[in-house]
């Protein structure tokens, strides 16, 4: 009896990981470990155990806990997984990488669980309280894990700057939040959307207001333009592990809070924020694509590639129908799963002290691993937006979103810039392929870790084939 | 009674320097972390405010949680103060642009 | 499933088997092995096209018209792969097929030694799959992609040996030319899904008459009958394939293919896709007399001019080519006057005589070591006897002699021109009936001259000389027998038969249009009608024309050369072929090249490629560069611009 309470309380995941984090920080610092063996492995059993735990709970109808402030509903048991999915992953990619760079692995998995808490809280939050809470658990980890490389001045630059505009962003997200909260009268999502149906002037003066600030911090955790400065440093300056956890998981998260803030708790304001929302995708898919153009830098060139992204997903949102939404959600976690391959390669690719960051490391890497070439091939077509790979589903679904919504004239802008966004990833394709190494021996790794790659790169290829499953999990997530 | 607008220009104008407090200063990283919490004690302000003026306590439970993670914050930016200045030997903004373009 | 639709699918999936077992593995297969497979293959289809011609049009099973799988849709369209079996489909299965398999068998020794051997025959089995297709469709788009198949085949066919430059000048310009066809044609298609929103025959054909009704705007300020539009764009096509004037240019040049290509594709098969594509269509075309009119007036301007040019031609293959076009003509214009049934039973009869007449003149070829031309021939009866009697039975069925099979298809056109009322109906039968003069006296002088007359081959060529191996002549003599005797047969059931007869139903003709059944009135069995005609016009004509040959190349030779000096100038006009060809070299080749080099060198090279392409791309990169100066990397800049950020959206949202 007790058990199958357990198996359908929809906040089982949150306190198993919470518990199981505690955990993880007594192991870590109570049994002595060589390489940090069980904390890895406890880290790992914590995220599997939460992914379990989210799957058993799907079929649990939508519920609201804690007077209204958590919510249980098909978006959030979709995104938790790919959250958790995602780390998973990730703390395989990582692990040898942070052991060779001496960044304390202790710390980056229990920082890192922290944060996965964080997004978890983050996507099921349904009062403003709740969100407020999971954003910072989410964030703070995160400014602690790019600092965490304690040798490099880079990293602490990027930290630095990560830690001060997140500062000011969730300063603003406040500041609107405590503007809703003056002119609702409530913290608790529901009761806002209730009243926003019906306001006075005055009262619309105060939302709007506040909304601008929301949409900010919003919009700067998905580092989307004018508030994605943070984005290339941090993506550029933070240990590669580090960039594969802030470019992932975070993202769908932050898609969570315009979900919570924007469509579920001021659909009265839809047109106000849609208008915003039109503004920040047209700046953000060019700005995005052109300057990713002229990068060197491969990080930094992924990091203007997902400020593009970030653009082209909140063109599904702009649509504003349950469609438009489903097709965000499906170019999130597309993007995500892309993002994940890329980064991870990356840190696969950086052996024994040599970082693999700039686009020219990746010279003639079809001889050395041609395997890895082609999953690095996979990832970057998808990308692009070339058939059959997800991307190119993940595209088709926001542009027709958009047409739905007869937006014609920014599918076409956002179709022309795909093209010019083409050519950075193409080239990246090019220069593996075409041209010739600087450094001849292969690279080799674990058997462990080239399954756990491929099978990331794959499902880019397996999902772009057959997506409908996932998209229909992203319509069922959005059923009005 | 002081009105809920005079509270409410209080905390705008708080928000204001903290914003120009960032924008404004070149030198010193710590006055930037200042600048972060009077951001959000200008929203404290605003929360207490209203929270008053509608006789509704949620409004204040949620400034102490703003108080605590603004502590918790406070702790991570001078950490990662510290690991800058190591490495930096300098806590100047301006000096901050090797990250760039 | 049932058993016609096994059998279809068998009919039509055999040679195409054969022709890509041959083709994909020609470098493993043997010379046997490849005309062994692609042989059975079509003999297996001949077969059974034969049960299936049975089964339909004399066992009295019901025309059976199936969609066998969706090829493709878009939106709420949908495009089928589908079979449409009647009395024409059937027959023409049979024809094409059998045709097909006697020049399978005839190549095995006409291409002996050639190095493209297997290539060879997979080309031309997938020649047979295409052309099956074709006369198999229930939809236009199946038609089209059938009529494409063969023109592709066709085009690779005619630059078979590609390493002879006129052979890839010949291949090129079928290509090109069947091109001008193809696009009407595919507009046709493009106007009738428009117009009724479905390719199938059946829904097309319903809709027919209330399209005739309709108007549409093609040039401003007209307005045209939409079904008259439709017609002639697909008769468009039809020209091209079909080489009527003025497309007809590509099929003398396609004669630099191995002759049993000739026979096959550019004689009786191919060619007559076009003629057999009306006559499919004849439910639209009915209601179209504009349209009816103009397939009337291009099919005899076709039949007279072309067939007098066969008689300056000294080139056998080009006399028996162009011969093919004037006969083309005829076909064409017994659609145009609504005798779809003498159309369709002169391409029978045309199958039969023209590819005799080919295959008799590679027979010929070979003999002569690969000589055309027949002033280095003569008297070689005595050395091929057996080829130079079914050479002479081609000759007198294609010169209309009764009672060969050539007289009862030419003549029931003949007449039927004679009594149709449709607009220049008139002019139509003069050409016809000059034509039969034509005909017969060019086909008579390439006969005389190559086999009767003196010996003028060279020594060497000469001691060469010896009849044809057995599968060289045995597809003759299997051809001399319909050629001599098919029109005794037929004509009853394919003409004047009350009940519709050998077409049954595939046909649709307007009863004040129906100028056979005005004929079926007179018809009192073949050999009554061959000896009526004895005495008619046309059987003197044609009689004449043999009679006038023969003065000029037996009794007097010097005859011709006087002649050609005396009328220089016409016998020049001739020799150019009316100037078609240099017409359309000076204009379309040489004007669109020219045309091209302007587009290309300002057009693409500097306006697209320079400016538009290589310019957006410095563009960009221009953008790029200086786009990435605003990521300064100062912190309190990144600060400012979300707050920028923050103020323009709030103006954004309260202005």
């Amino acid at each position: 009896m007790l058990f199958e309470t357990i198996l359908t309380y929809p906040a089982t995941p949150e306190i198993f990981l919470l518990g199981m984090t505690c955990i993880v920080l007594l192991a870590d610092l109570f049994i002595k470990q060589q390489e940090k063996k069980i904390t890895y492995w406890l880290s790992q059993f914590a995220l599997v155990g939460t992914a379990v735990l989210v799957l058993l709970l799907y079929n649990v109808p939508s519920t609201l806990l804690f007077n209204g402030s958590f919510i249980w509903d098909k978006t959030a048991a979709l995104m938790q997984f790919a959250i958790v999915a995602i780390n998973f992953f990730i703390l395989i990619y990582a692990r040898e990488y942070i052991r060779e760079r001496k960044i304390p692995q202790g710390e980056y998995y229990l920082l890192s669980l922290f944060s996965v808490l964080g997004m978890l809280v983050l996507v099921s939050a349904y009062s403003l309280l709740t969100l407020y809470l999971g954003l910072e658990l989410l964030s703070l980890p995160l400014y602690a894990m790019v600092a965490l490389q304690r040798d490099s001045t880079e990293c602490a630059e990027a930290a630095m700057k990560y830690f001060v505009t997140g500062a000011l962003a969730s300063g603003m997200l406040l500041y609107g939040l405590s503007m809703f909260y003056g002119a609702t009268q409530s913290l608790n999502i529901t009761e806002i959307a209730q009243v926003t149906s019906n306001l006075s002037s005055g009262q619309e003066l105060m939302l709007i207001f506040g909304l601008v600030f929301i949409i900010a911090g919003v919009v700067f955790k998905l580092g989307a333009a004018p508030f994605h400065m943070w984005v290339p440093d941090v993506y550029q300056g933070a240990p590669t592990s580090v960039t594969l956890f802030v470019g992932t998981a975070p993202k769908i998260a932050a898609l969570a809070m315009v979900v919570r803030l924007l469509i579920e708790g001021t659909p009265a304001l839809v047109h106000q924020w849609q208008e915003v929302l039109i503004l920040i995708a047209v700046l953000s898919i060019a700005l995005g694509n052109v300057v990713a153009i002229v990068q060197s830098n491969l990080k930094r060139m992924l990091s203007y590639s997902a400020i593009a992204h970030v653009g082209y997903m909140s063109l599904g949102l702009l649509a504003a129908t349950p469609d438009g939404y489903a097709s965000a959600l499906f170019y999130m976690l597309a993007y995500a799963l892309m993002s994940l391959g890329a980064f991870g390669m990356l840190v696969l690719l950086s052996k024994s002290g040599a970082e693999v960051d700039k686009i020219g490391d990746l010279r003639g890497l079809n001889t050395r691993n041609p395997w890895l070439a082609f999953m690095l091939l996979l990832v970057m077509f998808s990308m692009a937006g070339i058939p059959p790979m997800v991307g190119f589903f993940a595209k088709l679904g926001v542009l027709e979103a958009l047409i739905g919504a007869h937006m014609v004239w920014l599918a076409t802008f956002a179709l022309v810039f795909a093209i010019i966004g083409a050519y950075y990833y193409l080239n990246v394709v090019k220069v593996m392929y075409f041209e010739e190494p600087e450094i001849q021996y292969p690279i080799v790794n674990r058997p462990i870790i080239n399954v756990a790659i491929s099978v990331n790169c794959l499902m880019v290829l397996w999902l772009g084939m057959f997506p409908s499953g996932l998209i229909d999990l992203c319509r069922a997530a959005f059923a009005m | 009674m002081i009105s809920l607008s005079a509270y409410l220009i209080l905390s705008a104008i708080v928000f204001g320097l903290g914003l120009a407090g960032i924008v404004i200063n070149r030198k010193n990283v710590i006055i930037l972390l200042m600048c972060v919490e009077l951001l959000l004690l200008a929203v404290n302000t605003n929360f207490v405010a209203f929270s008053h003026y509608f006789h509704d306590i949620a409004g204040q439970v949620f400034v102490f949680f703003i108080l605590t993670v603004a502590a918790a914050e406070a702790a991570i930016g001078l950490a990662i103060l510290i690991v800058l200045f190591r490495g930096r030997k300098t806590i100047d903004v301006d000096k901050l642009n090797t990250l760039k373009g | 499933m049932n058993q016609l639709q096994t059998i279809i699918y068998a009919i039509v999936l055999f040679p195409l088997l054969g022709s890509t077992i041959v083709g994909l593995w020609n470098k493993k297969i043997s010379c046997r092995g490849a005309h062994w497979v692609t042989t059975i293959g079509v003999a297996i289809s001949f077969v059974l096209s034969l049960y299936l011609c049975y089964q339909i049009v004399f066992a009295g099973v019901p025309t059976y018209n199936f969609n066998a799988y969706i090829w493709g849709g878009s939106g709420s369209y949908q495009f089928n792969i589908g079979f449409l079996l009647d009395n024409l489909s059937t027959t023409m299965l049979v024809v094409v097929n059998f045709v097909s398999l006697l020049v399978h068998i005839y190549s095995i020794g006409y291409m002996r030694e050639d190095d493209g051997y297997q290539r060879f025959f997979s080309y031309i089995s997938l020649f047979t799959f295409a052309m099956l297709m074709l006369v198999s469709a229930n939809n236009f788009l199946q038609l089209y992609f059938g009529w494409e198949g063969v023109g592709l085949v066709s085009y690779l066919l005619i630059g078979f040996w590609f390493k002879k430059e006129t052979a890839n000048f010949g291949s090129l310009k079928a290509f090109i030319v069947n091109r001008v066809g193809d696009f009407g044609f595919i507009l046709g298609i493009a106007a009738v899904f428009n117009y009724v929103g479905n390719v199938d025959y059946v829904s097309v054909f319903n809709i027919a008459p209330s399209l005739a009704t309709q108007t549409m705007t093609v040039f401003p300020h007209t307005h045209w009958s939409v079904l008259t539009v439709i017609c002639i764009l697909l008769f468009i096509g039809a020209m091209g394939k079909s080489a009527q004037m003025p497309l007809h240019v590509w099929l003398p040049e396609s004669m630099e293919g191995p002759t049993p290509i000739s026979a096959l594709i550019h004689a009786a098969t191919m060619v007559t896709a076009g003629v057999y594509m009306v006559a499919r269509m004849s439910p639209l075309y009915e209601f179209s007399e504009v349209a009816l009119s103009v397939v009337l007036i291009v099919g005899a301007t076709g039949a007279l001019f072309t067939g007098i040019l066969a008689i300056v031609q000294n080139d056998i293959k080009r006399v028996v080519a162009y011969s093919t076009l004037s006969q083309l003509g005829y076909m064409v214009a017994a659609l145009g006057v609504s005798a779809y049934a003498a159309g369709i039973f002169h391409l029978f009869t045309h199958a039969f005589f023209k590819a005799l007449l080919f295959l008799a003149a590679g027979s010929v070829i070979i003999a002569m070591h690969h000589e055309q031309d027949m002033r280095k021939m003569g008297n070689l009866r005595k050395y091929m006897p057996v080829t130079y009697v079914c050479f002479l039975i081609g000759a007198l069925a294609l010169a209309a002699i009764p009672p060969f099979a050539g007289f009862y298809s030419k003549d029931a056109i003949i007449e039927a021109i004679h009594h149709a009322l449709i607009p220049g109906a008139s002019y139509a039968y003069y050409c016809v009936l000059l034509g039969t003069f034509v005909t017969a006296f060019y086909i008579f002088r390439a006969f005389f001259l190559v086999f009767h007359t003196e010996e003028r081959m060279d020594e060497h060529t000469r001691a060469g000389l010896r009849e044809s191996t057995w599968v060289v002549w045995l597809p003759l003599v299997l051809l001399a027998i319909p050629s001599a005797i098919a029109g005794i047969f037929l004509v009853g059931t394919i003409l004047y038969s009350p009940t519709g007869g050998l077409l049954g139903t595939s046909i649709f003709i307007l009863p004040q249009n129906n100028v056979l059944a005005s004929l079926a009135i007179d018809y009192h069995g073949p050999l009554l009608l061959a000896l009526d005609s004895v005495f008619s016009l046309p059987c003197w004509l044609a009689v004449g024309g043999i009679f006038v040959a023969w003065l000029l190349y037996i009794k007097f030779p010097r005859a011709p050369a006087y002649f050609v000096e005396k009328f220089s100038l016409i016998y020049k006009v001739l020799l150019a072929k009316y100037g078609f060809d240099d017409f359309n070299q000076v204009v379309f080749a040489r004007g669109s090249l020219k045309l091209a080099k302007v587009f290309f060198e300002v057009g693409d090279v500097k306006i697209l490629d320079h400016d538009l392409v290589d310019g957006s791309g410095r563009f960009i990169a221009w953008c790029s560069a200086n786009l990435r100066k605003l990521q300064s990397g100062y912190l309190y800049h990144y600060a400012f611009a979300m707050i920028i950020g923050v103020l323009v959206l709030l103006a954004w949202l309260l202005w």
